[in-house]
């Protein structure tokens, strides 16, 4: 996409004069920032969504306008709102003893942890900042940046609660993260490629006359890859049941535990970010992304974007569901899930597809 | 050009960081400059059209041996008290030796003859090294693969000795 602006500047006269070394800049800008902005109003929705949920799971309403004034908007709207306002003007404090350079460079490093891994991701038919050939990959390789952040904001706290919530974090998302790969591989197996589109692509068309060719519906193995692989992107975000690392009412909040104001809503961004490239991913490889259900049906552009956010949506909805719904894990229960049943269970899988694919096609 | 300045950064940002992993005196400050060094390689491999290498250079280095790394120092005990973790000792006689095998390097990077060659647009890498592999070095491959195993193996039995 950098490339395209870049041709479409050279059309415009006045913008040709500049060096181009600036108008390079200034294309990667242009990119960079929609993306930002889509970050950022993620993270909105998706926390009002997640308290709107969470209330109406616990028969609760949650947060809601009083009044003649209307506090916080219509049915709350605006509370999130006011949330970030507080948070941007909220005192910005760095304990004493902490390690200056690397808690102020930990939520950066976090965030764009997750942040560059959205140039990867295609929204539609054309919405894709670049399609690489080695997309999926590239995507595992960039979400292993944000360890190196949560280690760092837990060893530069200062506090032994912080350093241990980073390490529970650290050792949970390099667990799942084998599982995750191999259930993506099956995928990988059968598409004979790693560029996000021609995955995409492959799961046109219907199969068996009624279900749409999605991965998830292809054979058994994928179908049991798809839960694999979503269970391991849920513990990859440590989000409930897997939040051992941010347990905040049994072992005090872990890794940003001293973090307030602007630098703990950035790793609150990275995490709601990390929650949309999970379910983005899933739907992506395993049910069809910008794919319509019914071949032919409402397939242009627009609905490209519809289908692809409704599949992301709902899958976060899930992930929401999954937080209300089940109690936490113990640690040694999450590690004996990720290595003695989803490991065993996923390199069978593998195997399976492997078969499957060579006696059936 | 673009893509000129670019790869001036990232030369920048691994040698940079690269200097920092030696002369920083903090430990966890040396294998923070790490990441920030395999990060600048990883683009280097991007420069030279091998993609499936870079995200293998960050998938390896970033997000297992550098955390091995980082483990490794946090589980060190003491090594918190103790800030200063690493100072440099004898720097006349380092000085000396590093500035002649610099030389010496200099002097044979600059003196070779460089065959130089355009670029060949290169539609992925990935299928190419998965042949390479899995049919004319399917017996080195299949071979590491079996030593691996068997340091995962040691590893474990090492680890369960206390048991």
């Amino acid at each position: 996409m950098v490339d395209l602006l870049l041709q479409k500047f050279s059309e415009v006269s006045f913008l040709s004069g500049m060096p181009s070394a600036l108008l390079f800049v200034l294309a990667a800008t242009l990119i960079a920032l929609p993306l930002f902005m889509f970050v950022a109003v993620n993270a909105l929705v998706a926390v009002y969504a997640e308290r709107k949920i969470s209330a109406f799971m616990q028969d609760r309403l949650g947060p809601m306008g009083q009044g003649v004034g209307l506090h916080a908007g219509k049915w709350g709207l605006l509370q999130t709102v006011a949330d970030a306002i507080k948070l941007l003007i909220k005192e910005d404090i760095i304990p004493a003893l902490a390690d200056r350079k690397l808690f102020i460079l930990a939520p950066f490093i976090l965030f764009v942890g997750a942040f560059i891994v959205f140039v990867g991701i295609p929204f539609n038919q054309h919405i894709l900042v670049a399609d690489f050939n080695i997309g999926v990959f590239y995507i595992i390789a960039m979400s292993s940046i944000g360890v190196i952040g949560i280690i760092m904001a837990g060893y530069s706290s200062n506090n032994k609660w912080s350093l241990y919530g980073a390490m529970r974090s650290a050792a949970q998302i390099i667990s799942y993260e084998i599982p995750l790969a191999l259930s993506l591989i099956t995928v990988i197996m059968l598409v004979g490629s790693l560029k996000m589109q021609d995955i995409i692509i492959a799961q046109h068309g219907l199969i068996w006359g009624i279900l749409p060719n999605w991965f998830i519906f292809n054979n058994p193995f994928t179908f049991i890859a798809f839960f694999i692989f979503f269970i391991s992107g849920v513990a990859e975000v440590n989000r409930t049941p897997f939040d051992l690392p941010e347990a905040e009412s049994e072992l005090v909040a872990g890794f940003h535990t001293e973090y307030s104001g602007m630098r703990w809503a950035f790793f609150f961004l990275a995490e709601y970010a990390n929650m949309f490239i999970v379910a983005a991913m899933t739907s992506i490889i395993f049910l069809g992304g910008w794919q319509s259900p019914i071949p032919g049906f409402l397939n242009g552009p627009g609905w490209g974007l519809f289908w692809f956010f409704s599949k992301a949506g709902f899958l976060i909805f899930v992930m929401m569901w999954f937080r209300w719904t089940f109690p936490r894990l113990r640690t040694d229960q999450l590690m004996q899930m990720c290595w003695k049943y989803f490991l065993p269970f996923s390199l069978i899988n593998l195997l399976g597809v492997g078969l499957w694919d060579l006696w059936l096609n | 050009m673009g893509a000129d300045i670019i790869f001036w950064m990232v030369v920048a940002l691994t040698v940079g960081s690269a200097f920092l992993v030696v002369l920083s005196q903090n430990l966890i400050y040396s294998a923070i400059a790490l990441l920030f060094s395999f990060m600048g390689v990883a683009g280097l491999y991007i420069f030279m059209m091998a993609d499936f290498i870079a995200a293998t250079q960050i998938v390896i280095y970033v997000g297992g041996i550098l955390v091995l790394i980082i483990f490794g120092i946090m589980l060190t005990q003491r090594i918190r008290d103790v800030r200063i973790s690493h100072t440099s000792m004898q720097r006349g006689i380092g000085g000396v030796v590093v500035t002649l095998i610099f030389l010496g390097l200099f002097r044979m990077i600059t003196g070779s003859p460089w065959h130089f060659e355009a670029i060949p647009e290169v539609e992925g890498t990935v299928s190419g090294i998965g042949k390479l592999l899995m049919v004319e070095y399917l017996l080195p491959f299949e071979v590491t693969s079996v030593l691996l195993l068997a340091a995962l193996m040691g590893a474990a039995m090492l680890s369960r000795r206390g048991d």
